[in-house]
């Protein structure tokens, strides 16, 4: 393993007096200008990095974690067992299963309510981890999770699968 | 001056009042939405687009006037132990300093309309350029009366920074302007553009005299990269007690002495009204239109220059700004002035 010396840059007379220097640095934002303003005027979609996000949608990394999302089989049923592993985890204590059941003999458990409280989530990940079935996702790409009360933050099953579309929070609600 | 008839005295009212409301505050307007966009268009942003009248944006061109209706109707703070009369009086002083010297500007020359001759400069006077600079410096006393009135410590160090600040810069503006006079051999800014209309352009014969007048003149403004008086992360600076409209004065202060400094630079090196190979004065009030047109242009033109180095260059360290005023701008603006001076006794 070798070692790289950098040198660090001398202070020159040149960029000691600054003329140049500032002249260098305006010629990159003056380029920048009116790279930019040709562009604009074009309407070109390389104009501006800005997302406009109200009116445009959030760009996200791709392993970006966002509001949770619970999976189904592929008869519809939801995935989770109820194992609790992911409530247990939790580090926010933001999740409440409530246990019932299953039908299927072979599935034994299932979820009978699954709530998470995102006004408590911190968004850490470890219930995707937890999860032996791969139940839970966070990945609805969905970042506009606002309510007016902390008793809306809360999804429940429903929700959180898909299957009924989170009511619009109201002020006075 | 031949006779104070009223409608001279008219005339000039309405040139003093046009230079000030028209020219100085509409162009202070518009260089808070240059300032907004002209910044996010070299940094690849939008810049500021939403305020709107009746959903039309106009590139956020309404954001001056969203600006000036904020700072109207926001309560105007006032903290205890304040000392009423001074702190009252500093934004006016700032903001009136300013607004005198822009009416001190050459606009025009003179125009012959009607069988008369009409200036087209508001204040005609034969020593208009020590007139702006000393009101120029005047402007320092608002910035100290606003820091000391405000009886907050943070207030007077920004304060004390304005002054030091602008003092070393007044001095810079001053002497390197010096050796451009002395080619005129005037002091009026009238016969320094026609001196400039005659022969040619301050910046060909005093190229070094702009760039230090340039560098004294962006620091006299106040504003970045030499905002020292005002530092958001230290002291805040001298306006920190000020909050509503008195605080619009003080902004709307470093947009107006950026005009001045714009204007002084147009007129003593870049010709003024003048435009070369037209003969201005002798086409009546079609060379008058032109004569504001080319000032306005020029003046807009280092605005934008102006405005460009404020978001390209890094702010600099108070030591730094005293080392480059005191100790690179004057002594080189002396030796320019010495040289000119040697210059033109061998030409004469």
């Amino acid at each position: 393993m070798t070692v790289k010396v950098v040198e660090r840059p001398r202070r020159t007379f040149a960029t000691q007096i600054y003329i140049v220097e500032v002249w260098k640095g305006l010629a990159i934002t003056f380029r920048h200008l009116f790279v930019n303003l040709y562009r604009h005027v074009l309407h070109r979609a390389n104009a501006s990095v800005t997302i406009q996000y109200p009116e445009d949608p959030a760009v996200l990394g791709h392993r970006a974690r966002t509001r949770h999302r619970l999976l189904k089989r592929d008869d519809g049923s939801p995935r989770c067992t109820a194992c609790l592993l992911c409530e247990t985890i939790c580090p926010a204590k933001c999740i409440r299963i409530t246990a019932e059941n299953a039908p299927d003999v072979l599935v034994e458990k299932r979820a009978k309510t699954f709530d998470i409280d995102l006004g408590m989530c911190i968004f850490c990940g470890y219930c995707v981890e937890a999860c032996p079935v791969d139940a839970i996702h966070m990945d609805a790409n969905d970042v506009a999770i606002t309510s007016y009360s902390r008793k809306d933050m809360i999804w429940n099953m429903a929700e959180l699968m898909g299957d009924k579309k989170k009511p619009a929070s109201t002020p006075d609600a | 001056m031949s006779g104070l008839t009223p409608e001279l005295l008219a005339w000039t009212a309405f040139k003093v009042l046009a230079a000030i409301l028209f020219f100085g505050m509409n162009i202070a307007g518009l260089l808070g939405w240059v300032e907004r966009k002209q910044s996010a268009v070299m940094q690849d942003r939008i810049g500021a687009n939403r305020a709107d009248i009746f959903g039309i944006t106009l590139l956020g061109l309404f954001h001056p006037i969203a600006d000036a209706i904020k700072m109207l109707t926001k309560e105007n703070f006032q903290p205890k132990g304040v000392y009423q009369p001074l702190y009252s009086l500093a934004p006016v002083i700032a903001m009136g300093a300013g607004m005198f010297c822009l009416a001190a500007l050459p606009f025009g020359g003179v125009v012959q309309f009607a069988g008369r001759a009409w200036s087209l400069q508001p204040i005609d006077c034969s020593v208009g350029v020590p007139l702006v600079l000393a009101a120029l410096a005047f402007g320092v006393h608002g910035v100290v009366m606003a820091g000391y009135a405000s009886g907050s410590n943070y207030g007077l160090l920004g304060a004390l920074r304005g002054a030091a600040q602008m003092i070393a810069s007044e001095v810079c503006l001053a002497s390197s302007l010096a050796g451009v006079l002395l080619i005129y051999g005037t002091l009026d800014f009238q016969q320094a553009v026609t001196w400039q209309g005659a022969h040619v352009w301050g910046i060909v014969v005093q190229p070094l005299a702009f760039i230090l007048f340039l560098t004294a003149g962006a620091a006299v403004t106040k504003r970045a990269p030499f905002d020292l008086p005002e530092g958001e992360s230290e002291i805040v600076g001298f306006h920190v007690e000020y909050s509503g409209m008195k605080f619009g004065m003080f902004l709307i202060t470093d947009f107006m002495e950026s005009i001045v400094v714009c204007g002084v630079i147009a007129s003593l090196f870049l010709g003024g009204w003048t435009i070369p190979g037209l003969d201005l004065p002798a086409m009546g009030p079609l060379g008058g239109a032109l004569m504001l047109a080319s000032f306005s242009f020029k003046v807009l033109a280092l605005l934008f220059l102006l405005m460009q180095i404020r978001w390209t260059l890094p702010r600099f360290r108070f030591d730094q700004l005293l080392d480059l005023c005191w100790k690179n701008v004057l002594p080189l603006s002396l030796l320019n002035f010495l040289a000119t001076v040697w210059g033109v006794y061998l030409w004469r």
